[in-house]
């Protein structure tokens, strides 16, 4: 949980015109003008001191995304945005946060409770001010954080911000960034390779096991990766990682439009296994605000017999639009897609994966459970494709779609492509609403609509849950419990 | 313990219960017989509270209070269960799992302590012992692939477990093998006291040689058309149900 800290903003700013809370132009504060141009792609690349080699490499992206249009194939509706009515770089310190806990959203605060947090780190979530000048001294996960780091150097894993790997690392980003998601992948992903702002960078050496999962907690004080986040992780011949993203901790931030961009590479026989839990502001219950996530996540297996997994559960945004992905280059490689996307109120979420064949032998495994309550609509668009040479390339692919009353929608879009007549692809996909029976059933046990109503939800995810770690999946559990409160009864 | 007055129940457009009067004691077992479609399980559903089985006039007192207006929960808490004719499957929760669950709310709702995981499990295994269902379908899903007796059995598990002041057995040894049905008799048998009362749903007497009731009541139309002890149900086996029907067309 408490990811990436810095960008959690002030809880008051919660609106779809948040901004006219963050960002004020007389502070001479690090801070660009609104708008995008190349002057502005030059200021990012100049305040973060980054070589000529990147700088130029984010003015390409730029030019190349001046000539593309936004997506609109997704089934997700929203109004055109103005991209010259953004600030591309920002510090979200400089906006002042609440003075304590009592100016805080209580339903943020009951939020919370609910999971579990020590009032602290509520504090620290909410942005409270005393709080974040000192953060360093009180937070406890920061001595936590630096034998971490000190653990992780004795095994020669590299795990910090990637804009202090482009200083300390050069060689590494400069071979790998872009390498699996192109600078001109889509329309979002040209646009942070533009303007990206940070995320993590980690590079396993070969052979190396690594000691401990990777949490973007452990990170929190370290910078703000602020709305285009851009993360690189790296496994080096017979490699294991394990990294987490993500907080269960409810996030409220200024900035609207997200676009984010992860890329991993395995290299032979490494192992990576991502974990996500998204909870960002879903607009309140008339559909109003809320964030607008447009990610691309895609990882290479690039060596033999390399293997990356993607879980997520995805319970936050108004739009989610976000497919994480593997391309299954090596022979013998394996690619597995774990999610759990809950939808209520207004949600529109459009994800899947995408699982490439190109190597012969090599396998895929599709899981996704679909949540959909309130007026919301969910989508799982899938595309599994084994290539001409792919041979023995096998897919399974299990979506199962669960709806709660009567006025939401849950959709499957599978693509489908076979070049090579020895591939196998198998796809199974369910819908199914709790029903009556199960409710009454339940409840004549003794359990309350919303209790009879999670147990029954945490049945139909159960085989998704047991893809994270287990701590991380307790708080899911919670999480999703919370995410669909006031959807039945 | 139970007392219902004149109830007249619709589910949508149909008039199902029409002027039902019954009364049970503690420490009683009823046994309601009757043909199919005479409304037998939806008076276990609105005795219940199910949705959709509302009553238009009438009355179900449980010990003095109106449960009418209470949710099924808040029944289940006061002490009503129900055995089910189809017991529900609910993939992916663990039988253990929700058992748990069931318990403890029903708990927390009477203001009780809830129960902590040893001395659950303790409980759960006895009664399971006792009912010849093994502790590995105790972690599986609850009554997923359960077979008929598999299913019946939890439900009586369930009741051991749940302790209930009301049970009601609804068709409870349909599908039943005698062997089966002699280990459901013994189940409820073993839970027969003073203190809590039993309403016994059967189309057949046979169950009632294993489950001995204190009253036999017929039910056909809507309605209880006589009530009398044991003897009843012996008679009905006999003659069958058609002096009720017969009535009807009279």
């Amino acid at each position: 949980m408490a990811a990436r800290q810095e960008t959690v903003a002030r809880v008051e700013s919660i609106d779809v015109d948040a901004y006219k809370y963050g960002f004020s132009t007389d502070i001479e504060s690090v801070k660009a003008p609104k708008g995008l141009n190349e002057d502005i792609v030059r200021f990012i690349s100049a305040k973060k001191g980054e070589p000529q080699w990147l700088t130029d490499w984010r003015l390409d992206a730029y030019r190349r995304w001046l000539t593309m249009a936004e997506p609109r194939w997704a089934r997700v509706h929203y109004p055109r945005i103005d991209f010259q009515d953004l600030y591309y770089y920002s510090a979200p310190k400089s906006t002042p946060g609440p003075k304590s806990l009592d100016e805080v959203d209580p339903e943020l605060l009951r939020t919370y409770e609910k999971l579990g947090i020590p009032l602290r780190e509520q504090e620290i979530l909410a942005g409270v001010e005393t709080r974040r000048v000192a953060v360093d001294a009180v937070f406890d996960s920061v001595s936590v954080a630096t034998t971490f780091k000190a653990e992780l150097a004795k095994a020669g894993v590299i795990f910090c911000p990637i804009s202090e790997a482009v200083q300390t690392h050069p060689e590494l980003v400069r071979k790998y960034l872009g390498s699996v998601v192109p600078v001109t992948d889509n329309f979002y992903a040209t646009l942070n390779s533009a303007v990206f702002s940070d995320g993590s960078f980690v590079y396993v050496p070969k052979g190396v096991r690594c000691p401990m999962e990777l949490s973007t907690y452990f990170r929190i004080n370290e910078q703000n990766t602020g709305q285009f986040e851009r993360t690189l992780i790296i496994a080096d011949e017979g490699s294991y990682v394990s990294y987490l993203e993500g907080c269960t901790a409810p996030k409220r931030d200024e900035n609207q439009l997200h676009a984010a961009v992860v890329e991993l590479v395995a290299l032979d026989d490494a192992e990576i296994k991502y974990s996500t839990v998204q909870n960002w502001y879903p607009g309140d219950s008339e559909g109003r605000g809320g964030i607008y996530n447009f990610v691309t996540k895609r990882g290479d297996c690039r060596g033999r017999n390399s293997h990356i997994s993607w879980t997520q559960v995805e319970t936050g945004s108004a739009i989610t639009w976000k497919y994480p992905s593997c391309i299954l280059r090596g022979d013998g490689s394996q690619g597995e897609f774990y999610s759990i996307a809950v939808s209520n109120g207004y949600q529109q979420v459009d994800s899947g994966t995408k699982m490439l064949h190109l190597g012969k032998n090599t396998k895929s495994r599709i899981i996704s459970k679909g949540i959909s309550a309130g007026h919301s609509q969910n989508t799982y668009r899938g595309q599994v494709s084994a290539h001409r040479k792919a041979d023995g390339a096998r897919n399974f692919t299990q979506c199962d779609s669960l709806l709660i009353g009567p006025n939401c929608g849950a959709h499957t879009v599978p693509y489908i492509e076979s070049k090579n007549p020895s591939a196998q692809f198998e796809h199974e996909a369910t819908t199914s609403k709790i029903s009556e029976d199960q409710l009454f059933y339940a409840m004549q046990r003794g359990l309350s609509a919303e209790e009879a109503t999670a147990l029954i939800v945490n049945g139909f995810v159960r085989d998704v849950l047991q893809q994270l770690p287990m701590e991380f999946a307790v708080e899911a559990q919670k999480l999703i419990s919370i995410s669909l409160e006031g959807s039945v009864g | 313990m139970l007392e219902i007055k004149d109830l007249h129940v619709s589910v949508g457009e149909r008039e199902i219960l029409k002027g039902l009067t019954l009364s049970v004691k503690a420490g009683e077992v009823a046994a309601i017989m009757g043909p199919n479609g005479t409304g037998k399980s939806t008076l276990s559903y609105v005795i219940a509270g199910r949705e959709g089985y509302e009553a238009t006039t009438g009355d179900v007192r449980l010990n003095g209070e109106n449960i009418l207006d209470l949710d099924p929960a808040e029944r289940a808490a006061k002490g009503v269960f129900l055995a089910f004719q189809y017991p529900v499957e609910i993939p992916g929760v663990a039988t253990m799992t929700f058992l748990k669950a069931a318990l403890n709310a029903q708990r927390r709702a009477r203001g009780e302590p809830e129960l902590q995981t040893p001395e659950f499990m303790k409980r759960v295994k006895e009664a399971a012992a006792s009912l010849g269902i093994a502790q590995d379908m105790l972690r599986r899903p609850l009554n997923a692939g359960f077979s008929g007796g598999e299913k019946k059995r939890m439900e009586i598990l369930q009741m051991a477990l749940l302790q209930p002041r009301l049970a009601i057995l609804d068709e409870t040894d349909s599908g039943l093998d005698i062997d089966a049905l002699r280990v459901v008799a013994d189940g409820v048998n073993a839970l027969r006291s003073p203190e809590r009362a039993f309403i016994v749903i059967t189309h057949y007497q046979r169950l009632l040689e294993y489950i001995r009731p204190d009253s036999v009541h017929v039910m056909a139309q809507g309605r209880i058309m006589r009530s009398g002890g044991p003897e009843l149900a012996l008679e009905l086996e006999e003659r069958g149900y058609q002096d009720y029907i017969a009535q009807e067309a009279a």
